[in-house]
């Protein structure tokens, strides 16, 4: 008697742990509002070069267009995810949600009616991104055209298909800490933010666990293919073996420095890297040389 | 010793068999594989000339394009085919998706013969073609090739 109130005790606390744990967490209501007091103001311009940094077109954009209406599948372990439709579209797309909507999405990964989203999406990335640059890309995003293409349903089977357990996934691997704790120059430092938090590059470049969290301790060491095709080659200095140079100018022209070229989904990432200052090139190399 | 000789002779033969045999790779992905080292090798000399990473040369960035366009030209159908994706870069996708294959391919001719158009112009020109000759290689690369 005695112990079992003690465990349905123990049991009541453990779902209400679970309760916090999973429940999901929009930003909060000032996460927009700069250090004056006033909300920040988006610059589409600066978004644009936010969007290309970030890569948004490269999943959402539908094959062989460049409006954002979503399709592209992703075939996972966990099952087959579809991006959605992100274009301005009031019923289909983003156009009639709120800045903080979509900042929350980009970076707590949760949707305005307040379910998570699946890390297909690289919020936990994302999540390092600046306010400033999230309003920029958010008023780059209202600046697009709008398409009525209605978003498709992710195929994700048993137990995945419970959204609300994805909480317990972020309480365990989202991170709002950098890999590579230490960067020496602002150049580093800049290409730290543009590699962990923008370009996402570890997503594909670095191997996962059973959970689909990425081991960070073989951090851009090269990785399979969740599709099954191929492998994600090393982009680590050991492996690759390139000059912060000839990554700079492949990132610029798709050329590597044997001439051959780009391949497979790179393609699309060169698409926005292509699309970069020099400097951001510069700085997206010396970060991946530097990498210990 | 004679027989010393002649054992290692008979060895290096043997070995050089196996290998052979080891190397017996359809002629047809062997030409494949040589086509696109020759266009390796000449966006090599314009690339490297509009990297800046050797100085440009009018005559010699002439030839190369020239060189690349006159492979880009070639009727490459006897090279793709069917069921010689095995063990190569080459993905099934292509024999899929034949005629988008050979549409990239045409665009690869078409970004050729406008680099040979302008490589010999100046360094301006032949930069100012790279990135649709790159477009052209990637655009194939992107759907047909196996990555790693």
């Amino acid at each position: 008697m005695g112990y079992g109130r003690w465990i349905s005790g123990f049991g009541v606390v453990g779902l209400g742990v679970a309760f916090f744990v999973t429940a999901p967490a929009p930003l909060p209501d000032d996460a927009l509002i700069g250090a004056d007091g006033t909300a920040l103001i988006g610059d589409p311009i600066a978004g644009e070069m936010v969007f290309h940094a970030a890569g948004c077109a490269s999943c959402h954009s539908a094959e062989g267009t460049d409006a954002l209406a979503g399709g592209k599948s992703f075939v996972s372990d966990f099952g087959t995810f579809y991006a959605p439709n992100i274009s301005t579209d009031v019923d289909h797309g983003i156009g009639a949600w709120s800045d903080h909507d979509l900042a929350s999405a980009m970076i707590a990964g949760v949707s305005p009616n307040g379910a998570h989203y699946y890390p297909a999406f690289p919020y936990t990335t994302y999540s390092k991104m600046t306010p400033q640059d999230a309003v920029d890309l958010i008023a780059h995003l209202r600046s697009l055209p709008a398409d009525a293409t209605p978003s498709r349903d992710h195929d994700v089977g048993f137990p995945f298909n419970i959204r609300r357990l994805l909480g317990g996934w972020k309480f365990l691997f989202a991170s709002d800490d950098w890999v590579v704790a230490d960067v020496a120059t602002p150049e580093l430092e800049r290409g730290r933010y543009l590699v962990e938090a923008l370009g996402h590059c570890a997503e594909c470049h670095t191997p996962r666990n059973a959970l689909g969290a990425l081991n960070t301790g073989d951090w851009m060491r090269g990785a399979a293919n969740p599709s099954g095709d191929g492998t994600i080659p090393s982009v680590h200095s050991d492996d690759l073996g390139w000059s912060a140079q000839d990554i700079a100018i492949y990132l610029d022209s798709g050329f590597t420095p044997d001439f051959d070229t780009v391949g497979g989904e790179m393609v699309d990432v060169v698409d926005n890297t292509s699309q970069l200052s020099d400097e951001d090139r510069a700085a997206i190399a010396a970060y991946l040389v530097a990498l210990p | 010793m004679k027989s010393l000789i002649l054992l290692a002779g008979v060895a290096t033969v043997a070995v050089g068999t196996m290998a052979f045999a080891q190397d017996d790779v359809d002629p047809a992905v062997t030409a494949r594989q040589a086509h696109m080292q020759l266009y390796a090798h000449n966006i090599g000399i314009l690339g490297g000339m509009a990297q800046a990473k050797i100085d440009y040369d009018a005559e010699l960035a002439q030839i190369a394009a020239n060189n690349l366009a006159a492979v880009a030209a070639l009727d490459e159908t006897t090279y793709w085919i069917e069921g010689t994706a095995e063990g190569t870069k080459a993905l099934p996708a292509i024999w899929e998706n034949m005629d988008d294959f050979m549409a990239k391919q045409d665009g690869m001719t078409n970004a050729a013969a406008a680099m040979a158009d302008v490589a010999g112009t100046d360094l301006a020109s032949l930069q100012g073609a790279m990135g649709d000759l790159g477009g052209a290689c990637s655009a194939c690369h992107r759907e047909y090739r196996q990555r790693n």
